[in-house]
């Protein structure tokens, strides 16, 4: 089992000039479960993942990771960078376009983080680059370059980056949404192992079936509100609240043929 | 035509020719190192000091280099800066290339994906690593052509560091003009030898990118 972390967010609100991103929102996650994200696009999802590495500065409001604030010292006083990266160091991050380091192999990606962050030999690092890679199931593809790889490989080779870093948390933020459709299964069966294996994971997704299947809880947003956060069943097949009533409606809609 | 007067001039030429080579390299290698430092700076410094070097970049770009080289040669010596006709040419040069450096890895920093500096700074990698490790490698990939144009641009203001007399390439050819009237020859001479100069540079340049765009491009 690993080490896993929990977060508790706090009336957590972000604004971009005037136009307020989050609206109060409150979010517990404990250690080992696994948080799904919905909601209509630019309802705030994405913003509230991200700022739970602090990506995304937080106007106001708490994100604690195992009880320790984030971004901040006290309010209104900036965390120093020294600080913010080593709680960040435990915070794994998937993003949307993978945003692997075009540059180097996918070997070099994953021990990249390693031997800068950790402080790892080189050597060690590209072990431990390699045990990551095979975890994904791309040990034979160690040695090419992204753009040699598809974007499912790519998006698996990103996951390694993380999770050679041993976080405690993992933060995924549309991780499928930029795929061909036949390349999301091997991605969210990477992910699903990493749940198995009781990592603290928070997904920003349109996997309904994800969400259903694999979730411990599931928030809905909408218009920067967390509009309720409730078991996947309670959420997918029994909604109350008619805002998400809705929304799952336009999705079945579209996904029905 | 008369090409008779090249074997007297010949070596003056060359030694010309090897004065503007190195004026050239000298002051491309400067001019972009003092550009990488501004660029940096304006990237990560406070509001007021990316101000000050913008007044910076906006005089040197907005004044033509054979005034510049006059005020630092000529001017220079009352402000209590004395140099030689060289290290005021080569002086003159970084300082002249230094903002159309900065600005040309200002872009090149700029066409670095955002969600790629994100990637590095999420798993808690300090600013430092990621400009050598991230921004550096691929933002000079995408300046590396606007680069290799300007110092091509570059070679041909050597020549006007003749006018405070460093001994380069054109100053060779004036005087030899001037002893022996051959006019036409002699600026033919000139544009040859830096038609050579400009088509290897470019050459070299063609090479590099191929060499270090290699992984970079989609291939399916």
């Amino acid at each position: 089992m690993l080490a896993a972390s929990s977060v508790e967010m706090r009336k957590v609100n972000k604004f971009y000039g005037k136009f307020q991103a989050l609206k109060d929102v409150d979010l517990s996650i404990l250690p080992g479960k696994v948080t799904c994200l919905i909601g209509p696009s630019g309802s705030g999802k994405s913003t509230l993942l991200r700022c739970i590495n602090f990506l995304e500065e937080y106007d106001s409001g708490e994100v604690r990771i195992d009880g320790q604030l984030i971004g901040y010292e006290a309010p209104n006083k900036k965390m120093s960078g020294r600080k913010l990266r080593e709680m960040r160091r435990s915070i794994g991050m998937v993003f949307q376009q993978f945003n692997l380091w075009p540059h180097m192999t996918a070997k070099e990606n994953v021990a990249e983080g390693l031997i800068r962050v950790r402080r790892m030999s080189k050597a060690d690092a590209e072990r431990r680059a390699v045990e990551a890679l095979a975890k994904v199931g791309l040990a034979d593809k160690m040695a090419n370059h992204p753009s040699r790889l598809s974007g499912g490989q790519q998006q698996r080779v990103a996951i390694a980056r993380a999770i050679a870093m041993e976080p405690r948390l993992m933060l995924f933020d549309e991780p499928t949404s930029a795929l061909d459709p036949e390349l999301v299964g091997e991605v969210l069966s990477v992910m699903r192992t990493l749940a198995g294996e009781g990592m603290t994971m928070v997904v920003v997704t349109h996997e309904m079936g994800f969400a259903a299947h694999v979730a411990d809880q599931v928030g809905f947003m909408e218009k920067g509100e967390l509009v309720g956060v409730d078991s996947p069943d309670r959420i997918l097949h029994h909604p109350q609240d008619a805002r998400i009533q809705s929304f799952l409606r336009t999705y079945h809609e579209r996904n029905s043929f | 035509m008369d090409w008779s007067m090249l074997q007297q001039y010949g070596p003056s030429l060359l030694k010309g020719f090897a004065n503007t080579i190195v004026c050239w390299a000298l002051g491309t290698v400067f001019g972009m190192a003092l550009g990488l430092v501004i660029a940096l700076i304006q990237r990560y410094a406070p509001r007021w000091v990316t101000w000050i070097i913008q007044v910076y970049i906006e005089v040197i770009r907005g004044t033509p280099f054979l005034v510049q080289l006059f005020v630092l040669y000529y001017g220079g010596p009352l402000i209590g800066l004395r140099l030689d006709a060289l290290p005021a040419g080569l002086l003159g040069l970084t300082i002249y290339g230094s903002p159309y450096f900065a600005e040309i890895f200002r872009s090149g920093f700029r066409a670095v994906p955002d969600g790629q500096i994100e990637a590095a700074r999420a798993i808690g990698m300090a600013e430092g690593h990621i400009v050598r490790r991230i921004l550096l490698p691929l933002g000079l990939v995408s300046a590396l052509p606007a680069l290799v144009n300007f110092s091509i641009i570059l070679t041909k203001e050597t020549v006007i560091l003749s006018i405070i007399t460093v001994p380069e390439l054109l100053y060779q050819v004036q005087r030899m003009s001037a002893e022996t009237f051959r006019y036409v020859e002699a600026n033919l001479v000139l544009a040859l030898f830096f038609w050579g100069l400009v088509e290897t540079i470019s050459r070299v340049g063609h090479r590099l990118e191929a060499r270090i765009t290699k992984h970079l491009i989609e291939r399916t």
